[in-house]
């Protein structure tokens, strides 16, 4: 359950010939928090999703403790797709479901299809789902539906749910775009805090180079699909971010 | 140098212009064709305010008394035929709504062929398909539960199919992250969304059924059409004015009740 993990020669090309990711090559030791930046369209959001299937790469290996996810199909994809978590820029909350049932579908790739229908989940299950909304900070919202919440409590319940799991990694997409700046800092706060509470190492992709410095322990930065910075936060130079961004105007 | 600044403006290019008279002229030629084709008597035409009239003077008072010898039963009968025919065609509609949603089912021939299915049921008029359905079971509520059934499997499944394209793709793509099979995905990521939808269409086409049933018995396929044909062919003009009245405010009840629900539904 270390969550270590190994990326050996990814490449995505959406359209053949104009790959988005090129030759990635990166290795996760299955501890902290680690922030991929770089400009939009530079290919973060499709590497992060090459790493749980939910985009298919062209070509390349993702090993998670040692087993290779890419050629998994069908029950072997699901089993392997229990033990990463994942949170969403959006959220993806099933919107008409009260709070405590999103949670709880954090537990779909465990708990057969009866008990889910007649939302007789584990005692076990309904008990984590309590202690993460506690630790998320929603303990009353339990029975409101998710769209009665805002965009900070629908990302609480986006990592609660993630964390429903037990994964043994936390994949973040942009969980802060979609946030007022200060919400987007608790909501930074609150993921690695969390995960670090839990052991679970978590690689977040996102816009915001402070809050990257600010939380992360490790910083990789992309630009056109390829990986032009790979370090901890301090070594982090405005040439990088050149590097990363291209011109030097907006910094 | 004023010349130059009085541009022209026209709505329409000279081509569309012409493209548009055109239109006109074949709408026209088409209205003109189609009064020709129906051969209207004119001995008929003139004397139809007189027959009308005196159909209704045939018709009135109505015989209530005959509601309780021979409408009651029917009019329950009908209820039945169409709340039965809905059930019964969502049984078939949900699974071809959730192959022709091309969201769910990825093959597209899969998907053409549940939309071909979808098109044949509504394709064919209830009425039809109780002939059709006579001709086989016999007469009866029978065929008239098939004949509903059948003719609304086309539009619920249409109707379902939609709402499911419309359901936003990123609860799905929660549930493939967290590993979900198949059948939790569908339970707890795509019913919820389409929950409202769904009893929706269902209220709509119960409505929509009652009025359909009302008219079956014509073709002998149970409910108060029966009592209606009956009634006409004996020319009880008065029993057939208290089958309309009921019809009626069996189709305004229906009408009150959807509003009322789907009101509370949404």
């Amino acid at each position: 359950m270390s969550g270590g993990l190994s990326i050996r020669g990814l490449s995505k090309a959406y359209v053949p010939g104009k790959p988005v990711l090129r030759d990635i090559n990166l290795d996760f030791d299955g501890q902290g928090v680690t922030a991929i930046i770089g400009p939009s369209g530079t290919g973060k959001s499709t590497l992060i999703r090459c790493i749980n299937r939910l985009v298919e790469p062209t070509s390349g290996k993702v090993l998670l403790d040692g087993q290779d996810l890419v050629p998994l199909r069908g029950r072997a994809l699901r089993l392997a797709r229990r033990r990463i978590g994942m949170v969403f820029q959006e959220y993806n909350l099933v919107e008409r479901l009260a709070v405590m049932e999103n949670l709880l579908s954090g537990r779909l790739g465990y708990v057969p299809l009866w008990r889910a229908w007649l939302r007789r989940y584990p005692q076990e299950d309904i008990d984590r789902a309590f202690a993460l909304l506690d630790a998320v900070g929603l303990p009353e919202h339990a029975t409101r539906r998710a769209d009665a919440l805002s965009g900070g409590q629908r990302q609480r319940v986006g990592i609660a749910r993630a964390l429903m799991q037990r994964p043994a990694l936390l994949l973040a997409d942009e969980p802060t775009s979609s946030l007022d700046p200060r919400t987007a800092v608790e909501v930074m706060e609150l993921l690695t805090r969390l995960a670090g509470e839990q052991d679970v190492p978590v690689i977040v992709n996102i816009h915001n180079v402070e809050l990257a410095k600010r939380y992360c322990g490790r910083i990789i930065g992309m630009h056109q699909g390829s990986i032009v910075f790979d370090g901890p936060p301090e070594k982090l130079m405005p040439e990088h971010l050149t590097l990363i961004y291209g011109g030097e105007d907006w910094m | 140098m004023s010349a130059a600044l009085e541009r022209e403006w026209s709505r329409f290019t000279p081509r569309q212009r012409i493209g548009r008279w055109f239109l006109w002229l074949g709408l026209v030629a088409a209205c003109v064709w189609a009064v020709r084709s129906i051969e209207i008597i004119p001995e008929f035409l003139a004397d139809a305010p007189e027959q009308m009239a005196d159909l209704l003077v045939r018709m009135w008072p109505p015989d209530l008394g005959h509601y309780r010898g021979g409408v009651h039963d029917a009019l329950i009968e009908t209820l039945h035929i169409a709340t039965l025919g809905t059930v019964l065609s969502f049984t078939m509609a949900v699974p071809l709504a959730l192959l022709a949603a091309r969201n769910v089912c990825r093959a597209p021939p899969l998907n053409a062929l549940a939309n071909l299915l979808l098109v044949a049921s509504r394709s064919v008029n209830s009425l039809v398909w109780a002939l059709l359905f006579v001709a086989v079971f016999g007469p009866g509520a029978l065929a008239g539960v098939l004949a509903i059934a059948f003719r609304s499997v086309g539009f619920v499944g249409k109707l379902l199919a939609e709402a499911i394209e419309e359901t936003p793709r990123g609860p799905m793509e929660a549930m493939d992250a967290v590993g979900a099979p198949w059948g939790h995905r569908m339970l707890k990521g795509l019913w919820p969304q389409v929950q409202p939808a769904f009893w929706g269409v269902a209220l709509f086409r119960w409505d929509i059924n009652v009025r359909e049933s009302a008219v079956l018995g014509l073709v002998g396929a149970g409910g108060i059409g029966v009592a209606l044909d009956d009634a006409i062919n004996f020319f009880h003009w008065d029993r057939v004015a208290t089958i309309l009245l009921a019809i009626l405010v069996v189709v305004l009840v229906a009408e009150v009740v959807v509003t009322r629900l789907r009101k509370r539904l949404i």
